[in-house]
């Protein structure tokens, strides 16, 4: 995204900036002291809106408030975060473990939050990994990540994992194709025999929100880009873009550009769970991994699986159809009635939009126009509702409103383009600085949009930060859209790359947030309810430090016979029962994180002492008047040592 | 073309300076102002005398009668898993000593320092008092009001 090649073509564009230059004075003169006044939100008062983007590379998700853009949280999910210990800590390493062993960094881009009868239900965000195809669920309770699911015969998990109407399913599926079944080795010249792509169904169960495998759908060669899972009249259907029906293996950028048409592929889903059920489905055998919290535990549980169900549309009629889709087409997204799907046609002059009323039609009727591997193609002009026409350069990404505008993001010329549902007119256009991604409006893939307002998601800020060095911020900008004319609000820089967000009421999730982990319901296997039940216990080389902390101390406090050689487990509860009380746990020479324990919860430290000393160790987060006074001391001795096991806490003051 | 560019950047300069003289202009009017959090509790309490000061919180009266053991035994379990990390019956440890809490204090102060001790040590003059002189905040150990009735309960048998 950074290269200077992205860069020049901005330049190139340099002269539709200028055009759409007037009306940014206008948005901006006459918005200067109400945009102020419209995203301050005072000390002490809270924000409308939660809004939670990927942060892209980073590998993470970061909470945001809206309309101030201010910052609350990085919740880590694909990559290690050695503030929170997640992915050092004993009880989350294996939530990072894949069929590849622990894979301790993710590229995260679609959040998705959980949905109700097609509306955010506050629940869970959903995200996706493209480079070692995985899928993570957040649990908005905790803001923790309570689960990764790993996409076996998957490369490229891009179009992933937007979910069904009442988050029966979430949809996903691969931007590279791969050899079906995985870990296949053939000569890369055999890709249109060899290689496939593959929707995957993965079931959510509705009370625990636990994903499982259900089944994988297969598909030609081409590389799926982006999906959208229909809603209200389009409930059981799910829609993908797919570029490279050139079916190109090497220098995609000019080899998968050459047909004027790609597709959009329609996934009949139900039908396809229909033909789960009934059987007709093969076996596959790649290994993947399936991480779980288990909450009462404080412990992540990973377990390796080896059975896919594999279902194809050759013998499957009625699952999967194409629809013919202007040129590499990139987004794809779905009205809130579910009877528009528009796509977004990156190096086309228009927006097509499909009617779902008509493709059904179509599908009765049978208006084919060929088929590609087995799969009917629809006639373009059996399907299409209308084009949205001269919208501006590089159509990607559309969200909606609630009063029947879509709002389209335009990655070359650098602006939001609003129009109308039915008559297709363009009635209004902002720039974005610069290059816009994906955009984002509350509940805006919802049936009801909050649509106050839009979100850019850009990917470049070249002047408009102060600069810091070669790299700088991403960012977000916040858009007003309740008037006729949008008006730019604020800036903010973001975590990473905010490659998509999506955003919904406070009220959905403020209500429900945890406080604490109850002390009783903590039955993690190392956990130490009292002061009273702390020790150590050694088994053979391998010591156990059964630990507590509560404002300000740890016990033990003092530690002695530990030999250099052996592998040490802090094992620490966090005994406080109130909220916002956390206490950091760091000891000296640890090759590690430090622990950050919530109240209530245990948390386990490896560490393995290299020589003989006393090393401290204390608390690393700031927890009261005394925070600095919560220290003490653990001895290790030479291996021939007799030092004896001993544990303490105030003895001997 | 990158002269163009260039261009565009200036526009956005020139309305900087515009948004600056405009926000200028606003600099005199105060900030709003954030009236509810500056209502004054009905409830802040001004009595230091702790045999009739209640404390604030949920606790209201207590009505003490025999003492009872089936109370006071669960109590004791509490008070060994809940409390003893910070405090000591006949001593002065994290906190104060607890021995004749129940001769110092009213049976609602004790109950209201256990359930609510973030507002108490805020706001209650003796539980102020006592942050001051302790500097470590009394923990919220997130007990229901029976529990807490039990404690008291267990105390009031030691102090007997
Ligand atoms: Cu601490």
């Amino acid at each position: 995204m950074r290269s200077t090649g992205k860069i020049a073509l901005i330049f190139a564009f340099a002269s539709v900036l200028i055009g759409a230059c007037g009306e940014k004075e206008t948005n901006l003169a006459a918005g200067a002291g109400n945009a102020a006044d419209a995203v301050y939100v005072a000390p002490g008062k809270y924000d409308d809106f939660y809004m939670f983007a990927s942060g892209g590379f980073s590998g993470q998700v970061s909470v945001y408030g809206l309309p101030s853009g201010r910052l609350f949280r990085v919740i880590p999910v694909f990559s290690q975060d050695a503030e929170k210990g997640y992915g050092y800590s004993e009880e989350t390493k294996p939530m990072l473990m894949t069929s590849h062993g622990f894979v301790p960094w993710g590229d995260a881009h679609h959040p998705v939050l959980s949905k109700t009868g097609g509306n955010a239900d506050g629940r869970w965000l959903f995200i996706n990994e493209n480079n070692t195809p995985r899928i993570a669920r957040i649990d908005l309770k905790t803001f923790k990540t309570a689960e990764i699911i790993e996409i076996p015969n998957s490369g490229g998990n891009h179009p992933s994992p937007y979910c069904t109407e009442n988050t029966e399913y979430l949809v996903a599926g691969g931007r590279f194709s791969v050899p079906v079944p995985d870990n296949r080795d053939v000569p890369i010249s055999t890709y249109k025999e060899n290689f496939n792509g593959l929707i995957s169904l993965i079931k959510v169960d509705d009370k625990t929100g636990n994903m499982s495998l259900a089944v994988q759908i297969l598909a030609p060669p081409f590389d799926y880009d982006k999906n959208r899972a229909g809603k209200g009249v389009s409930k059981d259907w799910t829609f993908f873009t797919c570029y490279n029906s050139e079916q190109a293996n090497t220098m995609l950028e000019a080899n998968a550009s050459q047909n004027d048409k790609d597709f959009i592929l329609a996934v009949n889903w139900k039908k396809a769970i229909e033909y789960l059920e009934a059987g007709k489905v093969k076996d596959m055998n790649t290994p993947y991994c399936h991480n779980v919290l288990q909450e009462d535990k404080h412990l992540v549980v990973s377990e390796l699986l080896k059975n896919q169900k594999l279902l194809d549309p050759k013998e499957c009629p009625g699952v999967v159809y194409f629809m013919p889709c202007p040129k590499s087409p990139h987004g794809v997204d779905v009205s809130p009635t579910g009877e528009f799907i528009c796509a977004g046609g990156k190096l086309a002059a228009m927006i097509p939009v499909y009617s779902f009323e008509k493709m059904i039609k179509a599908i009765d009727s049978k208006a084919f126009d060929g088929e590609v591997n087995g799969i009917p193609v629809l006639k373009y002009d059996a399907v299409i509702a209308g084009e949205v026409q001269k919208p501006g350069l590089g159509p990607l990404h559309t969200e909606f409103d609630d009063q029947g505008y879509g709002y389209t993001s335009m990655f070359l010329s650098s602006e939001i383009v609003k129009w109308k549902l039915g008559t297709w007119e363009v009635v209004d256009r902002i720039p974005t600085y610069y290059s816009i991604g994906h955009l984002c409006i509350p509940e805006g893939d919802s049936k009801n949009p909050k649509g106050k307002y839009v979100i850019a998601l850009n990917k470049i800020t070249k002047d408009r930060y102060l600069p810091t060095g070669p790299e700088l911020t991403q960012s977000a900008q916040l858009i007003d859209i309740s008037g006729e004319k949008m008006k730019l609000l604020l800036d903010f820089p973001t975590v990473g790359e905010p490659h998509y967000a999506q955003a919904c009421a406070a009220d959905l999730i403020m209500k429900n947030s945890t406080k604490i982990y109850k002390l009783e319901e903590n039955h993690h296997e190392y956990v130490t309810k009292t002061e009273k039940e702390s020790k150590v216990v050694r088994k053979g080389n391998e010591v156990h430090i059964y630990m507590t902390c509560i404002r300000s101390h740890f016990s033990p406090d003092n530690i002695e016979g530990i030999k250099v050689g052996d592998v040490v487990y802090w094992h620490i509860t966090n005994l406080e029962q109130d909220w916002d009380i956390p206490h950091g746990f760091a000891v000296k020479g640890a090759g590690n994180s430090e622990l950050l324990i919530m109240p209530g919860e245990t948390s386990t430290l490896r560490w393995e002492p290299k020589t003989p000393g006393v090393y401290p160790f204390y608390c690393t987060d700031f927890c009261s008047a005394l925070h600095q006074e919560m220290q003490g001391y653990i001895r290790v001795s030479d291996q021939s040592a007799n030092t004896p096991l001993k544990w303490s806490l105030n003895e001997g003051q | 073309m990158k002269s163009k560019a260039h261009l565009v950047v200036g526009g956005v300069f020139g309305l900087a300076v515009y948004l600056f003289s405009s926000c200028g202009e606003n600099a005199g009017t105060p900030a709003p102002v954030n009236t509810t959090e500056t209502t004054v509790s009905g409830e802040t309490p001004t009595n230091t005398d702790p045999m009739s000061n209640k404390g604030i919180g949920p606790v209201k009266t207590v009505s003490l009668g025999d003492i009872s053991t089936e109370m006071s035994e669960k109590g004791k379990a509490l008070y060994e898993n809940k409390c003893t990390a910070c405090h000591k019956w006949d001593a002065k440890h994290v906190g104060p000593p607890l021995q004749g809490v129940t001769k110092r204090r009213t049976p609602e102060w004790v109950m209201n320092m256990i359930l609510n001790p973030v507002e108490m040590t805020e706001k209650d003059p003796v539980a102020k008092e006592l942050l001051a002189q302790y500097m470590a905040p009394m923990a919220n150990q997130s007990l229901t009001e029976e529990e807490a009735r039990n404690i008291l309960e267990y105390f009031r048998s030691l102090d007997k």
